[in-house]
């Protein structure tokens, strides 16, 4: 690609990604301000494919469509009005996280023009997608394999924790029944 | 062998799935038309469209309409950018190193879009349809992803064209038929075609089209089976060999092998009953999942081994 054209894709990115982010707190519907969320992630996906990297990019606006909407039905869910279809804010303490806000960009942005960051003079690998996935299987394997462990023991245990009937509902106080007692019909074996 | 087209290949590809989005609803029409015992119908996706386009707008108390019409808008759009991976015989239009993923991100928009499209009436059976199409998704998207892991797997690349040279001798759908299987179920699902139709159900006046009309109802729907042809056609270079195939050039073959799976999946959706959400979730979970996971163990031993 044109050295230019990387330039003006990166500034359009940057900045919609920056508008829509300031927009999820300006806007007065959860649902909006998800998407706006959604719009600013999907933004920060097209500078990170800029840097030669698609895999990661792509990810990112799969998991983050993926994400943005289970969240809105969570959001939206334990919000205070019904249903979430009333007008609402997302900004409580404006003044401090808005103070807040402002210090942790400039810091940020200044640590981003301050570092003097290296640079390389290896050529750039032919698949950095491959390059990726061995650096994080390749001397790492045992601990993606312990995290995997771990982040399936705790879906499991907080499915169980949450799930509001368990086998003995189901089957009986002696697991005697035959066919489970569903309060509604359907799926597998029944 | 699969070779990027010049610029102008991107404009043709939305043609292309039109064209192939009108036949399928065609077909879907004569078949609705034969099980009523009516005449045949070929033009009625036309007839349709037309009425639609100079239909008033409806509209609803208090809707959303930024987020109304952006769904149908953001449904259309990724519908055509998911089959810019997918080759026609040696051409594609976006020959991208990472195809597969790239495919799997722009289909999963639809559960942006559908529950952007329930939510934006402020309709009650729009939003309950646009739930289910989230708690679909959640169904089918995991042993959809398995069986686009398993062939990705079966190649070694993430790339489309790595996954059709791969094919020269054997097609993934003889060694890989449980993935190819689970794929076309979770294509009427992300599709939200019959029998996976309940976001647009009957018994919810319509569901997430309850209130559209006009335009808006027009882009949707379009959208709806043009992501129904972009699952399709993905089934071709994934599991029947993309343009591999005897006497015939490349392109013919993807076409030919492309249609065919297109008109099972429009057959299948005139036989089968639409299935509910919550049967299909407790299907996905229970038989889905491990089905794809063994045939993703399968292959990942015969591609270390063999």
């Amino acid at each position: 690609m044109i050295p230019v054209w990387r330039d003006v894709l990166f500034w359009v990115c940057a900045v919609l990604a920056v508008v829509t982010g300031i927009a999820v707190f300006r806007v007065d519907s959860m649902a909006r301000a998800t998407f706006a969320l959604l719009a600013s992630f999907v933004f920060a996906a097209g500078t990170v494919m800029l840097l030669d990297l698609p895999y990661l990019g792509v990810l990112v606006i799969l998991m983050m469509i993926m994400e943005m909407v289970v969240m809105a039905v969570f959001m939206i869910m334990y919000m205070m009005n019904p249903a979430g279809l009333m007008p609402m804010t997302m900004v409580h303490n404006p003044k401090g996280s808005l103070a807040i806000a402002v210090g942790t960009f400039v810091l940020l942005a200044t640590g981003v023009l301050l570092v003097p960051w290296p640079s390389s003079q290896a050529p750039k690998p032919e698949d950095p997608t491959m390059q990726l996935g061995e650096a994080l299987m390749g001397d790492k394997m045992l601990v993606m394999i312990v995290l995997g462990l771990a982040l399936f023991a705790t879906m499991v245990a907080t499915v169980v924790l949450a799930t509001h009937r368990g086998r003995y509902d189901r089957y009986g106080d002696r697991l005697e029944r035959k066919r489970p007692q569903d309060p509604s019909r359907g799926g597998l074996g029944r | 062998m699969v070779e990027q087209t010049p610029w102008w290949g991107g404009l043709l590809l939305p043609l292309v799935l039109v064209v192939f989005a009108l036949a399928a609803a065609s077909f879907d029409s004569v078949l609705a038309a034969k099980a009523a015992g009516a005449p045949r119908d070929f033009a009625r996706p036309l007839r349709s469209a037309a009425g639609l386009l100079v239909q008033q707008r409806r509209g609803t108390l208090a809707a959303d309409s930024l987020l109304w019409r952006a769904g149908g808008v953001a449904l259309l759009i990724a519908a055509v950018l998911a089959s810019a991976a997918t080759p026609l015989g040696d051409w594609v239009v976006g020959d991208m190193s990472v195809g597969v993923v790239w495919f799997n991100a722009m289909e999963v928009v639809a559960w942006a879009a559908v529950w952007l499209v329930g939510w934006g009436a402020n309709s009650a059976f729009g939003l309950v349809a646009g739930y289910r199409f989230v708690a679909q998704g959640l169904a089918y998207e995991l042993p959809h992803m398995f069986a686009l892991i398993t062939a990705a797997v079966g190649a070694g690349s993430l790339r489309i064209g790595d996954i059709v040279a791969a094919q020269d001798g054997l097609w993934f759908v003889v060694w890989m038929p449980v993935a190819f299987v689970v794929y076309l179920l979770s294509v009427l699902g992300m599709a939200f075609f019959r029998p996976f139709d309940q976001a647009t159900g009957a018994d919810a006046a319509g569901g997430v089209l309850a209130e559209l009309s006009g335009v808006d109802r027009l882009v949707f729907v379009a959208g709806r089976w043009l992501l129904l042809v972009s699952g399709a056609a993905m089934a071709v270079p994934l599991f029947l060999g993309g343009g591999h195939g005897p006497l015939l050039p490349g392109w013919t073959w993807s076409l030919v092998k492309t249609a065919a799976v297109l008109a099972l999946l429009v057959w299948a959706g005139r036989r089968f009953p639409t299935i509910r959400v919550d049967r299909l979730q407790e299907i996905a979970w229970m038989v889905l999942i491990p089905a794809t996971l063994l045939q993703a163990l399968f292959v990942s031993v015969v591609v270390v081994w063999g």
